[in-house]
């Protein structure tokens, strides 16, 4: 339980970290380690199928697409780096209050209903994302809607970029 | 049966996707696209539902079981294409950009599948999964002119509905802790158990409902998650500006509301309360912010707040009155939204400008746009014998059955709010002397009259029948 809780804690300081960066290249890097760090967790949660495609998908191909696309864009001018960066980090003031309000939120709920929810399903996690069949039998019989679902989404997201990206090349 | 409704515009993507010559593929897509959505239209509510309750014989069984439809389903497929081709021929007609046409057809035929998906399922994953194609088809569009401001409204949108989109998943990540899947009834199954034994994950189950619920309030541009709203509506090109007041916050928010608190009876009646203030608030706060406005489509924008704002109370109230009446009015403020935002295109595009006080007189140069216009905004404002009136009569109705008179008697006094802004809207852009810069403008090209014409005509026809079509359609 406690190497749990460390995780949770590590994953939250990267992506926190993540967000803060001033580089994109690093806020990708900082992107693919809390994805990693979420791998690890996912496997401790007896959850394999989930970590493999956590860390293929999330730390290896989004990072890989993010790194090629930033390597086509032209970084900004000191001048306009200056202008971005002057009163930056008062945006965030907001944010330890934030996180004191969750955390406070979190302490508030009655320790009975939180372990009897984090007990509830427990045992299920352990036979039902063990085996193949099962991930297989959800995808394709009780989840196939989602499927074409996905489809779509990505479909979308390859016109969205074709329409938003490709008119530079002409503007320019 | 249901599930062409999603396959055959996802093969007719494919197909206006071939590699064409690029003046023949925009044609192909404008007709293909429009030729789908009129079939739709006319054959959903057409055919009977056991049809649509048929299965496929396909190989591969993909779930099919989440897909049913009954007369609320119906009512959104029939408003889904409508908007979509008043989108497209407002976008034909004012967009000169031949690739940037091709692709907004193309993202037109996407949310239109996305859309199709949330009121065909009945499972709260996959309606998740089709309001994020929604979505997403809705982030690119209104930045695809890629304006400053278009491109600022667009990420707004974008962030509520991240914050949106990580409620619903927390959600339903309770859900699957609970019980077995999410669908509609399994989960008021287990609540019911919950509820009946006493166990802490009755409790749990609420909570999550509750996030899910809000959820849909951000995609709905509710009270207070509201703000995304005008700058998305106003700043968008005015053919997407259609498409997402007239059907696509309509669908990924309030129908999807109206969807979950129905078959999912088992709220906590302080949700219920509480969903009940969030429409009121919604009403008078909508109205009051849209007299403040000096731009066409921001007011509108807020009178879309102060209108949904009906549909909730009249979902809050819990009786099956209520429950038509909210159904009835989501598709009366689908038509008279749509119209509005139609002529508020066909206004900019030919006065250049979308301040009302720069307008004057246009009825004069744009009678059809003008005469129009006030159809729509007495139907939005409840006067007989128009839709509106019909609607927000069954709501007032509901409300005062159930005891909320308090309610009932802020939604009528909110009518005359609604009344007032929609007049200094008339009066400032169509009403009084030619301001004499516009003596040149036109009237509204063929396309977009057809659907000008068409929408008042809804309009007027379900307001002198709606008798006929309760009995039909509704019950």
């Amino acid at each position: 339980m406690s190497i749990d809780i460390l995780l949770v804690v590590t994953i939250v300081f990267t992506a926190i970290i993540t967000v803060l960066q001033r580089s994109l290249l690093k806020g990708a890097i900082g992107l693919a380690l809390t994805s990693a760090l979420l791998t690890i967790q996912l496997f401790r949660f007896s959850s394999p199928l989930a970590a493999v495609f956590e860390l293929s998908i999330c730390a290896g191909l989004i990072t890989v697409v993010f790194i090629s696309t930033i390597s086509l864009a032209e970084p900004l001018s000191y001048q306009d780096l200056s202008k971005k960066l002057k009163g930056r980090y008062k945006k965030y003031l907001t944010l330890p209050v934030l996180l004191v309000a969750l955390i406070a939120l979190i302490l508030l709920i009655p320790n009975d209903v939180l372990t009897s929810t984090l007990m509830l399903k427990s045992t299920a996690a352990t036979t039902t994302t063990g085996g193949n069949s099962d991930v297989r039998n959800i995808l394709w019989n009780q989840q196939g809607m989602d499927i074409l679902g996905q489809i779509v989404i990505m479909l979308t997201g390859v016109f969205g970029v074709v329409l938003l990206f490709k008119e530079r090349k002409n503007d320019e | 049966m249901a599930l062409l409704l999603l396959f055959i515009p996802f093969l007719i993507l494919i197909v206006i996707n071939l590699p064409w010559r690029v003046s023949v593929s925009a044609r192909i897509a404008l007709g293909l696209v429009l030729a789908y959505c009129a079939l739709q239209m006319v054959v959903v509510p057409i055919l009977p539902v056991s049809f649509w309750q048929t299965p496929l014989n396909l190989p591969l069984s993909i779930g099919m079981d989440s897909l049913q439809i009954d007369w609320l389903s119906r009512l959104m497929l029939f408003c889904i294409p409508l908007v979509a081709i008043c989108s497209l021929l407002t976008g034909v007609q004012y967009s000169k950009d031949l690739k940037n046409k091709f692709y907004f057809k193309n993202l037109i035929l996407l949310a239109v599948i996305g859309m199709n998906g949330v009121v065909l399922a009945r499972n709260l994953f996959s309606i998740y999964v089709f309001i994020e194609i929604t979505s997403v088809a809705s982030f690119i569009l209104i930045a695809s002119h890629r304006e400053k401001g278009a491109l600022e409204g667009s990420f707004k949108y974008l962030i509520l509905s991240a914050i949106a989109t990580m409620l619903m998943l927390t959600s339903i990540a309770f859900f699957l802790l609970t019980s077995d899947n999410t669908q509609f009834s399994t989960i008021t199954t287990a609540i019911q158990t919950a509820q009946a034994t006493g166990t802490n994950s009755g409790l749990l189950m609420e909570a999550a409902l509750l996030l899910f619920i809000i959820g849909l309030l951000i995609k709905g541009g509710l009270f207070p998650f509201h703000w995304w709203l005008p700058d998305a509506y106003s700043s968008a090109p005015s053919e997407v500006s259609v498409l997402l007041a007239g059907i696509v916050t309509k669908v990924c928010g309030v129908y999807t509301l109206l969807r979950v608190m129905r078959d999912v009876p088992v709220l906590h009646p302080s949700i219920n309360q509480g969903v009940l203030w969030v429409g009121l608030i919604s009403i008078i706060v909508g109205a009051l912010l849209a007299m403040r406005q000096k731009e066409f489509k921001r007011m509108l924008a807020y009178s879309s707040l102060s209108q949904v704002g009906y549909i909730i109370i009249g979902l809050a109230s819990g009786t099956p009155i209520g429950y038509v009446g909210a159904a009835l009015h989501l598709f009366n403020h689908t038509i008279f939204k749509t119209q509005l935002f139609i002529n508020a295109a066909t206004v900019e595009k030919s006065t250049g400008t979308g301040i009302l006080d720069e307008m004057g007189g246009l009825s004069k140069r744009m009678p059809i746009t003008g005469v129009t216009s006030l159809i729509s905004f007495l139907s939005a404002a409840g006067i007989p014998p128009l839709a509106g009136f019909w609607s927000k009569l069954l709501i007032i109705v509901a409300l005062f059955s159930t005891g909320y008179n308090v309610a009932a008697i802020i939604a009528l006094l909110a009518g005359i709010l609604t009344l007032g802004y929609f007049l200094i809207m008339q009066k400032k852009a169509f009403f009084g002397l030619l301001n004499e810069k516009w003596k040149d403008v036109k009237e509204s090209g063929a396309a977009g009259l057809v659907c000008t014409i068409a929408l008042s005509a809804i309009t007027i026809l379900v307001g002198l029948f709606l008798p006929y079509f309760l009995y039909t359609y509704f019950i």
